[in-house]
């Protein structure tokens, strides 16, 4: 097996003051190439933090992460994230908002017209050509968020961040969405890490689900393989005996074994 | 149940398909005259209110200033008395003996020039204060307590700084209209959503870059607005500082008036004055609308 991306180690302190609260204790996790990973936990248990030590957005206390043997601790287009609320520019129409990692990206290995071309192919690959010179504000929030992935794929990242992508989605534009990341998948072969709270997105999407206890002090509590084959279609899980049984795997830890307290 | 009725619909895409290219065909043009009415009708609407207001109110003020020995002229007296003024705002008889046109030129000026000037050392500060907490810290007290100096208090200081009308006269507009800009572009700057930031850390945005395109439109509408509060304020002092300061001016012209006890003239300047004041304000307010593009922080 080979470590694509490490988590090696990791602690999270937060300290306020004479206050330290520990938000995450004891990471371990290798992520091979190619592979879709999510990590589930109820709220608060930290999955967000972890998600930003992996962006570099936030430092690990101790331990770090390696991509490709190499440790990461700033940000950078390796590894772009899909933040959960778009996070698109305002000002900026959507072909600039993807413009703008891609000027930056590849200053120096694309000439202008091939970085036009590029940022028009990332949009096409999210189906958002038609809207190029729209506004964030114009469009609606499932596109939203597509012209977010388009933005962060247009980065040619090592490893794809998906901040609970579709956590403010109505449930049919989640669907749809859910679609089209795992047939980008498919056709690119990204190494994808999304955090979620969705446990049918978890099983439908992933090769892995890493569960995690709650915090604080927040751990892996588990990690379960998915095994079911690519492509996936939805129609044809919801009665397949595989599927049922991650899903039930999930349910169990997440509501059985690690109920989330403060919610009761 | 369902099949049926979707394939109704398929046997009937093909005709409805067709009968919508007939009826595009046949040309059908909205009446012009109508929509010509409606625009009138709106236009109405906005411009009829506020002249009926002021033609009742001139009415008043005619009514209660027409006696004999009112102390203030009635508009018809004004504007027999002012009629040159306002024929030939352009004449030039040398000094002072300027036509309002050259009045007002001149107060615009200073205007232009201490308002732009303290446009960018507002903008400047602004980002520096919104930007470094210790900036902040260390200068926001300090503002706090300069800023309620009065317009007119500065000027006898800058006055023995100067020595001279004109760069105090600038001075104290730029004293004045900075302090808005300052506050409101600082916390534009630190309003901006933590969600931009991580976007040009992702990026890589180097600081420079950083300044431009994300912090600069991200905190633009903050940015206008201290600008328009900038340009009332530099408006306000500008006529006060020339009355004081004297020369060409429109604030001179109105001291000048009062001192020759030429009260129509005065209540003309004031008029123009409250004008120019407005399209100021409308100029800036544009500027802001035009260069935001009309997008809110959604």
């Amino acid at each position: 097996m080979t470590a694509y991306l490490k988590l090696d180690h990791i602690d999270k302190v937060f300290t306020r003051g004479a206050a330290t609260t520990e938000v995450l204790k004891e990471i371990n996790l290798t992520i091979e190439k190619g592979e879709y990973v999510s990590i589930i936990g109820h709220s608060g248990c930290g999955k967000s933090t972890l998600l930003n030590i992996i962006a570099g957005l936030t430092n690990a206390t101790t331990g770090g992460v390696l991509l490709e043997n190499r440790e990461v601790n700033s940000p950078g287009p390796d590894r772009a994230v899909v933040f959960q609320n778009h996070s698109l520019l305002p000002w900026l129409t959507v072909y600039e908002n993807v413009r703008l990692g891609v000027d930056k990206v590849f200053a120096k290995t694309k000439k202008r017209a091939e970085r036009d071309a590029w940022v028009m192919h990332n949009l096409n690959l999210v189906q958002m050509a038609h809207a190029k010179d729209k506004r964030p504000s114009e469009i609606s929030g499932g596109m939203k968020q597509r012209v977010g992935i388009a933005r962060a794929l247009a980065m040619e990242p090592k490893v794809l961040l998906l901040d609970e992508p579709f956590g403010a989605l109505d449930a049919l534009t989640r669907a749809h969405l859910q679609d089209s990341v795992m047939a980008l998948h498919q056709k690119l072969g990204n190494t994808i890490l999304m955090i979620t709270h969705d446990v049918d997105e978890a099983v439908l999407l992933s090769d892995r689900i890493v569960m995690m206890t709650n915090g604080p002090s927040a751990r892996i509590g588990e990690v379960l393989e998915v095994p079911l084959a690519r492509r996936r279609k939805r129609l044809e899980l919801a009665t397949n005996a595989t599927y049922l049984k991650c899903r039930q795997r999930v349910l169990e830890f997440l509501y059985e074994r690690h109920r989330f307290v403060e919610a009761a | 149940m369902n099949m049926p009725a979707a394939k109704i619909e398929i046997e009937i895409a093909t005709p409805a398909a067709s009968a919508a290219a007939v009826v595009a065909m046949t040309p059908k043009r909205p009446p012009r005259t109508q929509a010509y009415a409606r625009l009138a009708r709106e236009t109405a609407v906005r411009v009829i209110p506020p002249l009926v207001v002021i033609a009742l109110l001139t009415l008043i003020w005619e009514l209660i200033c027409r006696r004999a020995g009112s102390a203030l002229p009635p508009p018809s007296k004004v504007f027999k008395d002012t009629k040159e003024l306002i024929l030939d705002p352009f004449f030039d008889h040398g000094g002072i003996d300027k036509g309002l046109f050259w009045h007002l030129s001149a107060s615009l000026q200073r205007v232009a020039f201490g308002y732009s000037l303290s446009a960018i050392a507002g903008i400047g500060l602004g980002v520096l204060v919104g930007q470094s907490v210790w900036a902040m810290r260390g200068l926001d007290p300090l503002f706090q307590v300069l800023r309620t100096i009065p317009p007119l208090a500065w000027l006898p200081l800058s006055l023995a700084a100067f020595r001279d009308g004109q760069p105090s006269a600038i001075f104290v507009i730029f004293i004045t209209s900075i302090w808005p800009i300052i506050i409101n572009t600082a916390v534009g700057i630190r309003n901006i959503p933590q969600d931009y930031r991580n976007v040009a850390a992702v990026v890589q945005l180097n600081p420079l870059e950083f300044f431009a395109k994300i912090m600069i439109p991200a905190a633009a509408p903050y940015i206008f607005t201290g600008l328009r509060i900038g340009i009332g304020l530099s408006w306000l002092a500008i006529i006060a500082a020339e009355m004081l300061i004297g020369g060409v001016g429109i604030g001179f012209f109105i001291w000048d008036a009062w001192n020759s006890s030429h009260i129509s003239e005065i209540i003309l300047a004031l008029f123009y004055v409250g004008i120019v004041g407005f399209v100021l304000d409308r100029l800036i307010a544009g500027l802001g609308k035009f260069v935001t593009g009309g997008t809110a922080q959604n």
